[in-house]
């Protein structure tokens, strides 16, 4: 055996193993800063299993959700949207038309002052109830109304 | 991209009303084109970060059915004449936008 070539081989080994220590430390701070889009959560087809891959299941109903929209929209393609969430401690809102083929329309995370209130404009396939879930601890809320779709916005 | 969003920060008190515009088609993949029977391949925007000072206090995922040309409002508490309050979005095929604007 040649000593030599034993301890060249093995600097060779640590700094291979270094080299993938590190890429792994600046990789993934990175790839933290931005959290990956819950694909199967917005592919969902039920309002069930979308609240469940979303991590709204279990939801209680709350009338300190305030949620703003339309009784009849005419337009389903631009259905305006108000929640605001008295409830204290609120992190995160999600938005829901149950009768869409994927039901989450999207899902908001507040912090650093953000209040718990989002506005947005969503589209509607038919007639359905609008849903939006409230994350506050490690508990979920939840409050729904009924927007009559005159014209769908997600068919052609 | 600045000119693919507006933007606009209006003080109230110590809360910072924000609204948002971003020209976005918003294809949900879900429509056929009338002439080929073929389906549209879907084209959205689906993550919207939006900070005050460089932190972020909206982190948002959209699905499709977010309205073309997408809007949303938000309001930020803390916040003072001067803040700048930014922008950044992405969609499905990798496209950024960013949009900037100082509360006022």
């Amino acid at each position: 055996m040649n000593p030599v070539r034993r301890t060249l081989l093995k600097s060779i080994v640590t700094v291979g193993m270094l080299a993938s220590a590190i890429s792994v430390s600046l990789v993934k701070p990175a790839a933290a800063l931005v959290a990956s889009w819950n694909k199967n959560a917005f592919s969902a087809k039920t309002i069930a299993d979308a609240m469940k891959e979303a991590g709204y299941s279990g939801a209680a109903e709350s009338s300190d959700i305030l949620l703003k929209v339309p009784d009849i929209a005419e337009d389903g393609a631009i259905v305006p949207l108000e929640v605001t969430s008295n409830i204290p401690g609120t992190t995160s809102i999600a938005i829901f038309a149950e009768k869409n083929p994927n039901p989450l329309v999207a899902d908001i995370q507040f912090s650093n002052g953000a209040q718990p209130y989002i506005s947005m404009h969503i589209k509607m396939a038919e007639t359905s109830f609008v849903r939006v879930a409230v994350k506050a601890g490690d508990k979920i809320y939840s409050q729904s109304k009924e927007v009559k779709v005159t014209l769908g916005g997600c068919g052609g | 991209m600045d000119n693919e969003m507006k933007m606009r920060a209006t003080i109230q008190g110590d809360v910072a009303d924000v609204k948002v515009l971003i020209k976005h088609i918003m294809e949900t993949g879900l429509r056929k084109d009338p002439t080929t029977k073929q389906f549209i391949p879907a084209h959205f925007i689906n993550q919207v970060v939006a900070s005050l000072n460089g932190v972020t206090v909206l982190d948002m995922q959209w699905g499709v059915a977010v309205s073309k040309n997408p809007f949303f409002g938000f309001k930020v508490k803390g916040a003072k004449p001067g803040d700048k309050i930014t922008v950044n979005a992405v969609d499905n095929l990798g496209t950024k936008f960013y949009g900037e604007t100082a509360v006022a």
